[in-house]
């Protein structure tokens, strides 16, 4: 009774912040003629509603695709197409063909706040309340209620996420939701269900391949620990069929043609936008600053090199988790793919630190003062966007009230200061052996001034962005910077989490055998 | 791992509560404002551009300056910082000016004045008895007291959204209780006395004070069988007070006294010209008064006892402050609603001086005389509630039985707050803070007396639930009914009167609490 009174508080708590960001402007308000991804959405609605489902992804007189045209996969369409429905009982204006674009008004702004809202207290806040009841309990101490609802607190408080869906307006928290169903099937051993979850999650959201491969990798790994002759063999089948026929369902209304679902993947993976999007806090636009990697390499070779480097990063960590995979390894690998994926890949958004953000949310009961780090420096990496869509209010209020949370519910600057509260306990052992003993025990005092240094660092530079204008030849001065800073540390926390995983289980085997 | 979790939090729970709040109210900028955002707009113009000697005589604006000089002082040192925002706000002629940073700006001084509340709260922290020691932290009452004031749902929709200055006069309120409950009366009363000179409807609560002090400060001793030693009257410390008070209100009232414009003040800080009701009904005396008188016309009408040209049509809460004629009971003149008022106050008047219980039944007295008058007052605002509500999370904390006539106070309380905001965007808001609130506080007032026997009975408990089904009615069915057009005011008039129906009810509750309970030097003394 007391435990789930404190979960209500928590879930009226995230749902009221919530509500509040929504009454800010969002993406492209008042802005012709392109706006933003609030007209995309309702764009969709519009074209889904009045189209028939064969011509949504391609180009004609009544769909042109240069505005807003589709392209994300099915799911997304689908779901638009029943907000579409809902919006035509309303008021059909909002979604006539045509007429409707651009459509701007207060009750308009109420619905399309509300379908977000929706979808977030739907799919995403339930899959966040089961994930901290199933925590268990890392002390020994008595303290359940409040740990969990504490977690629980952290994770639904997470800046980014609020202000891209509620502010920005996307619908990440569906994508994303279902990948944290996904992450919780697999990790309770329920893989059927969980790799369903995580189809849904790749048909509403390609970015959601981000995620794929720990998926992969912990599944297989699976079925390799129970004998790929016997029952392992089983499972990879069923597994198989399932993501087969969920695949098959979702893209029904496509597969009849062999044109419409290559026309759908044209959509889904548009290589002719280049290398990166806008400002990016990734290593390829950080590199543009210095060489102009876009211009000087022919397309099919960024192609090329963005693969082979991200394949690279994400070998050692898959090959772990196929060979031992553990929930909580399979949590880490997923931080460390996505953000792989998020650094090295063609073509990514800022928006996609989210899919490294969630997985980072999962393991911030593990490693609070990494994890709230990472967390703050991802809604750092958003503040060129946010700024754009006059939303600096909500993005510095959310920011201030996670690390409030955070610092409040986990001992964070206590925990920094231990080795095996970092999990670098087991590196540092090994490393010793290299290394003078000196300079190693210095490594939490080093973390600390990292991180002063980095928080300080962003402080000044979203002072500078906010005051000062930046000089005439260097419009874009501030945003590369802050680009430039996240990127840095995103590089040191790949490195991280790279760390932890590979000398992950020489600690778990150790601790067996002390045990 | 050495000291870790949430328990051990050691004392930075409390920042970490204010500042979450506040950012909270950060968050709620943008939101729905009322005509009080232009009524301090222009307050701001007023004390600005205009002499001292105009300030109650300027009428440009139908918002006139209707607050005693303190306030009218404090909108005047805001003017000075709000001309580095947008120096267009502050010209009387201006009217209905509306500008981004005037938002910002007055939004800010309510969230920064806050802090006078948010010290004030935590010096009331100091004062709740930590007899139950606890080791979970969310189970001190301490915590438990902080979030019921800082994270009060009525001043986070008053005051942040709906725009007023309450957060800070509230906090000067629990601070001179506070500096009484820690015998520190002089200060008390001075805090007190100042107090009265920004908003005049404390003046409710002064017989409580005046009883209070002159029982407990200037006597300084008691008979064995409690009752007034009367030749222990200390005269110094009447002078003192007396002067404190004097001083203050000379401050405040003394410029216009000189200007010879104080009937002019008076006239303008005690406007009758306003009806027994606002255009909402408050959910008091008057609200069931009004409604029973609805309902005998209605009946009187049916049966044929009543004449159908002499029933007055006007409809009460249509929207306008308009005078209205009882059809059936007699009309109710403002001389009767003050008669009332003191005859509500008295009895608890009497029990404060008759058997004093120290600090804790001044407040309970205090919270009677705020009732009281919002039971029996003449043209009470809905928002007045408040004045009660916040003293009462004092005494929620230290005993079950104060925690239920609370908490049915608060959540009735609340819920007639919900007429206030009635624009779609803020219809989810303030069901969710509402809904958090509420959850808060029966949750952790439960878990804080789980001991005890249960705080509801299965009548409060029915009635309680019972705002389910008539917010779902109020807010979700009506307005797409065929009733809408014909009776619009229907949903304002069955919240009013629900609520009455709690208010009242826990009013007597308190009221039978404070006459029964036993005089404090007989618990003393055990």
């Amino acid at each position: 009774m007391e435990r789930w009174c404190g979960m209500a508080v928590v879930v009226l708590l995230a749902l009221s912040v919530r509500w509040a960001v929504s009454l800010h402007p969002y993406s492209g308000a008042g802005k012709p003629p392109l706006f933003g991804d609030y007209e995309a959405q309702r764009h969709w609605q519009e074209v889904t509603l009045n189209l028939p489902i064969r011509q949504w992804y391609f180009n004609s007189s009544d769909n042109d695709l240069q505005y807003w045209g589709l392209d994300y996969p099915p799911l997304t369409a689908y779901h638009s197409l029943l907000c579409a429905y809902v919006a035509e009982r309303i008021n059909p204006a909002w979604v006539a063909l045509h007429t409707s674009r651009g459509h701007e008004s207060p009750a308009h702004k109420l619905f399309m706040r509300a379908t977000v809202f929706l979808a977030d207290l739907v799919i995403y806040i339930p899959a966040v309340v089961l994930y901290c009841c199933c925590l268990k309990e890392t002390s020994t101490k008595k303290k359940c209620v409040s740990s969990q609802a504490a977690s629980a607190l952290c994770i639904l408080l997470y800046p980014g996420l609020i202000l891209i869906d509620h502010g920005h307006f996307q619908y990440n928290a569906v994508s994303l939701g279902f990948a944290l169903w996904g992450v919780l099937g697999v990790s309770s051993d329920r893989d059927l269900l969980g790799s369903l979850a995580f189809c849904l999650a790749l048909n509403y959201k390609q970015m959601e391949l981000y995620h794929s491969l720990p998926f992969f990798c912990f599944l297989l790994g699976k079925c390799f620990q129970k004998g790929l002759k016997g029952k392992g063999l089983g499972l990879l089948v069923k597994l198989a069929c399932t993501v087969a026929a969920s695949f098959t369902v979702c893209w029904l209304p496509f597969s009849t043609e062999r044109e419409q679902a290559l026309q759908v993947l044209r959509r889904l993976f548009p290589v002719d936008r280049g290398l990166f999007e806008d400002k990016v806090a990734n290593v390829w636009c950080s590199l543009s600053v210095f060489v102009k990697m876009k211009d000087l390499l022919p397309r099919d070779t960024q192609i090329l090199v963005s693969f082979c480097v991200t394949f690279l990063s994400l070998l050692p960590v898959c090959t772990k988790l196929t060979l031992h995979p553990s929930p909580q390894g399979f949590r880490f690998a997923l931080v460390a793919c996505a953000l792989s994926f998020f650094l090295f890949s063609f073509q990514v958004h800022e928006k996609s630190i989210l899919l490294v953000a969630l997985p980072v949310c999962l393991v911030l009961h593990e490693i609070p003062f990494m994890a709230t780090w990472f967390l703050l420096v991802s809604t750092f990496s958003l503040l060129p966007l946010l700024l754009r869509d006059g939303l600096l209010m909500p993005w510095a209020a959310t920011a201030v009230a996670f690390c409030t949370a955070s610092t409040t519910c986990f001992p964070l600057w206590a925990e920094a200061s231990e080795e095996e509260a970092l999990r670098l306990g087991p590196f540092c052992k090994a490393a010793r052996r290299c290394v003078p003993q000196r300079r190693l025990v210095l490594l939490p005092c080093m973390l600390r001034g990292l991180f002063l240094a980095s928080v300080t660092v962003m402080v000044l530079l979203t002072l500078m962005t906010v005051t000062l204008d930046p000089p005439r030849k260097l419009p874009d001065l501030f945003s590369v910077l802050v680009c430039f800073v996240s990127c840095l540390n995103f590089l040191f926390f790949l490195v991280y989490f790279n760390i932890i995983i590979i000398w992950d289980s020489k600690n778990g085997r150790t601790q067996k055998k002390v045990n | 791992m050495a000291a870790s979790g949430p328990v051990q939090g050691s004392g930075n729970w409390f920042s970490a509560l204010a500042l979450g709040v506040s950012l909270l109210k950060c968050l709620l900028i943008p939101t729905y404002r009322s005509t009080d955002f232009e009524v301090h707009r222009n307050w701001l113009a007023i004390t600005h551009s205009l002499p001292l000697s105009q300030w109650y005589y300027e009428a440009t604006s139908e918002w006139t300056l209707d607050y005693p000089p303190f306030f009218a002082w404090f909108e005047y040192v805001l003017s000075h910082i709000a001309k580095y925002f947008d120096h267009e706000m502050l010209h009387v002629h201006n009217l209905n000016y509306f500008s981004t940073k005037t938002l910002l700006f007055q939004r800010f001084s309510v969230i920064f004045t806050d802090v006078l509340f948010v010290y004030a709260v935590h010096e009331c922290c100091k004062c709740v008895g930590g007899r139950r020691a606890s080791r979970e932290l969310t189970e001190k009452p301490q915590f438990i007291l902080s979030a019921l004031l800082l994270w009060n749902f009525g001043l986070l929709v008053v005051d942040h959204i709906h725009f007023q200055y309450n957060g800070f006069l509230s906090g000067l309120m629990l601070l001179s209780i506070t500096r009484l409950f820690q015998k520190r009366h002089m200060e008390g009363a001075f805090l007190f006395a100042a107090l009265l000179h920004f908003k005049h409807i404390y003046l409710y609560v002064a017989p409580a004070y005046g009883a209070y002090l002159l029982r407990s400060y200037c006597f300084t001793a008691n008979k064995p069988d409690g009752s007034v030693q009367w030749n222990s009257f200390s005269f110094i410390r009447v002078t003192s007070l007396g002067l404190i008070v004097f001083l203050v209100s000379a401050l405040s009232l003394g410029p216009f006294l000189a200007l010879n414009q104080l009937p002019q003040v008076f006239s303008r800080l005690f406007p009758f010209r306003r009806g027994l009701c606002h255009a909402y009904w408050a959910p008091n005396f008057w609200a069931l008064y009004n409604a029973a008188d609805k309902v005998l016309a209605i009946i009187g009408l049916k049966l044929k006892l009543l004449d159908p040209s002499k029933v007055p049509k006007a409809s009460m809460t249509s929207g306008l402050i308009q005078q209205f004629e009882h059809a059936v009971l007699p009309s109710v003149t403002p001389l009767a609603t003050l008669v009332c008022t003191l005859v509500a106050i008295l009895p608890s008047v009497c029990c404060l001086w008759l058997k004093p219980q120290g600090p804790r039944g001044f407040l309970r007295c205090l919270i009677l005389c705020a009732l009281g008058s919002f039971m029996f007052g003449w043209h009470v605002h809905e928002k007045a509630i408040l004045l009660a509500i916040l003293p009462m999370s004092l005494l929620s904390v230290e005993k079950a039985g104060d925690a239920s006539i609370f908490l049915i106070l608060t959540t009735t309380g609340h819920y007639s707050l919900f007429p206030l905001l009635f624009t779609a965007p803020e219809l989810p808001i303030k069901i969710l803070l509402m809904l958090l609130f509420t959850t808060y506080s029966i949750s952790s007032l439960m878990t804080l007396f789980r001991k005890e026997k249960p705080l509801f009975n299965w009548m409060e408990t029915f009635y309680l639930l019972g705002l389910v089904p008539l917010e779902v009615c109020c807010e979700f069915v009506f307005p797409f009914t065929s009733w809408r057009l014909e009776y619009p005011f229907t949903p304002l008039l069955l919240t009013s009167v629900y609520c009455a129906v709690g208010i009242t009810y826990a009013w007597c509750r308190l009221y039978v609490s404070m006459l029964t309970s036993p005089p404090a030097g007989k618990t003393k003394k055990q």
